[in-house]
């Protein structure tokens, strides 16, 4: 099964600590096991740009739609047997640690 | 053409359906991997025994009967719903379902299916109140209108909420098995506190809605012994024994909660004579098995042993001044250590001053006080009042009882504070006190 890892940030969450950092090891280790597909990290909210279209016209704003203080840092698209590995990934990855990490199916077309 | 009496025939059904349900739809949905085909199927087998053994006569091996019954349904509805698409998938599962044993007893996967079961409604990805719901539904067998009076909401509202759990099963990949060995620990341990939560939604209940809530408080008792028999020779079996004895020390003294105007008895002045020594009996021997089961693995006691041990010491105890409460005192020391808590400091507090006198308890109580971490929560200034009360400090025992009182979250906590108010009231102000709930006074 697909998941989606949004890799948030949460101001309730312990300092980040570079040194407490895993992100390398945890990529390789999801690497080796076949388990990540595509992952990053996000540019922050002020380099968002939101478009519309509204009767046939593009409208391109700047910036996110509202102003939250958590924001989605980073994603990765893993493929696990069920959500039960998927938690176990999740868990592993340090910014569970230091922000929250949400795990959402993939839902395909046609399903 | 047998007739049997319908009282009969509804008996065997209620049997056959505590003893049968979870069994059966537990297989049905390992081989159709889908939870509501199977919920449906079995209960169209128990609707198809309603009209059939009050003709035919109740069948000698009724689980093997209704195990026919649901397969055949299940295999009916899944041809009629077999699409081009789907077809290979759908006659393997076909194929499965039509070599299933029939019965009860000859196949040891049974067991497995309904851990799998249990482990599976009580997923930690599903919201705590639809763990609740769907363990009622499924492993339990209760109807979803049954729940929904159980829960005092409309059936549709459960109905919705029973949906939407299945529907988080499939969608979001939670898995049908028991967990694997680095899980099982915390996995079991989330089963227990659906049980428990099960069983104070029920127990917790007064007055009229106590009868309605009933079912809650017997399903959780059912269902931690089901889990017991599961989980037999496990690590895990000793905290379902700590839980199952907890629960029955606390249903021994239902009775005697209340009294007949409803109102609160505290542990102190309720009458023992009327605890259920059966219950009490079980639950001794229950938690003796769980120390010694504990004992013979070196591992430290879980906290519903604790607790269960904790209310032994009050349960054994032939009046409330011979409790030991310095055994009840340590034994809260070794609950905060398992699970820091400052309520469970403050039950320790309590039994401090019963076994080494108010002040001591009191000094347990300002530390508390001066933490904060207990503002708001009524039961503090009410302890409190307690000890001042048998200190001879009235004036500010009073004051307690009152700050309690305005924290206090029931009418019939609210009653009770009104009574210690009235006793502990300065002899100018007794008449405002000892005549509450006349209107403004009261809201101060």
């Amino acid at each position: 099964m697909e998941y989606m890892l949004f890799i948030c940030t949460d101001p309730s969450a312990p300092k980040y600590v570079a040194a407490e950092d895993n992100i390398v090891e945890w990529g390789a280790e999801m690497d080796s096991r076949g388990v990540t597909r595509h992952g990053n990290r996000l540019r922050p909210v002020e380099d968002a740009t939101t478009v519309t279209v509204r009767e046939g016209e593009v409208v391109v704003s700047d910036g996110p739609f509202a102003e939250t203080k958590e924001w989605i840092a980073g994603y990765d698209i893993i493929d696990c047997t069920d959500l039960d590995e998927a938690i176990e990934v999740a868990s592993k990855h340090p910014m569970a640690r230091f922000g929250k990490i949400e795990i959402r199916p993939v839902w395909p077309l046609g399903e | 053409m047998v007739t049997e009496p319908a009282t009969e025939v509804q008996t065997a059904i209620a049997l056959a359906s505590a003893a049968e349900t979870a069994r059966i739809t537990a297989t049905l949905i390992r081989v159709t991997g889908d939870w509501s085909l199977a919920e449906d199927c079995v209960q169209d087998a128990f609707a198809r025994a309603l009209v059939d053994w009050p003709v035919r006569g109740i069948p000698k091996n009724s689980g093997a009967w209704l195990t026919t019954v649901a397969k055949n349904r299940a295999i009916d509805r899944m041809r009629s719903a077999a699409s081009e698409k789907r077809a290979v998938r759908e006659l393997a599962t076909l194929t499965k379902l039509e070599g299933l044993p029939e019965g009860p007893g000859a196949n040891p996967a049974v067991d497995d299916d309904r851990l799998r079961l249990i482990y599976t409604c009580c997923h930690p990805a599903l919201p705590l109140e639809a763990r609740v719901a769907l363990t009622l539904r499924t492993v339990a067998g209760l109807t979803t209108g049954e729940i929904a009076r159980a829960f005092l909401v409309s059936e549709a509202t459960m109905s919705k909420r029973l949906v939407r759990a299945r529907a988080k099963i499939r969608n979001a990949g939670i898995p049908y098995r028991v967990p694997p060995p680095e899980l099982i620990s915390e996995r079991t341990a989330g089963i227990l506190s659906v049980l428990y939560l099960m069983f104070n939604e029920g127990y917790s209940a007064t007055g009229d809605s106590a009868l309605i809530r009933e079912p809650l408080v017997q399903e959780a008792m059912r269902l931690a012994r089901l889990l017991i028999a599961l989980l037999d020779d496990s690590p895990q079996q000793t905290e379902a024994l700590g839980l199952l004895a907890l629960m029955l020390f606390h249903h021994a003294r239902r009775e005697t909660r209340t009294d007949a105007a409803g109102d609160l008895v505290t542990l102190e002045e309720q009458d023992r004579g009327s605890w259920d020594e059966a219950s009490i009996a079980e639950a001794n021997a229950l938690l003796a098995a769980a120390e010694q089961l504990g004992i013979s693995r070196r591992s430290r006691p879980g906290s519903y042993c604790v607790q269960a041990a904790i209310a032994a010491c009050h349960m054994v105890a032939p009046d409330a001044g011979s409790t030991d409460f310095a055994k009840v005192a340590a034994l809260y020391e070794l609950l905060g250590q398992i699970a820091p808590s400052p309520v469970i400091e403050l039950n320790r507090a309590v039994a401090v001053a019963m076994s080494q006198g108010p002040e001591a308890g009191l000094a347990l109580i300002d530390r508390l006080e001066r933490e904060r971490s207990l503002d708001g929560y009524y039961l503090l200034p009410a302890a409190k009042a307690d000890l001042l009360r048998r200190l001879g400090r009235k004036t500010e025992a009073h004051r307690g009882y009152r700050r309690a009182r305005e924290l206090a979250p029931s009418e019939v906590e609210r009653r009770y504070l009104s009574k210690r108010l009235a006793e502990t009231a300065p002899a100018s102000q007794t008449d405002q006190t000892t005549s509450p709930r006349t209107g403004a006074e009261e809201k101060k």
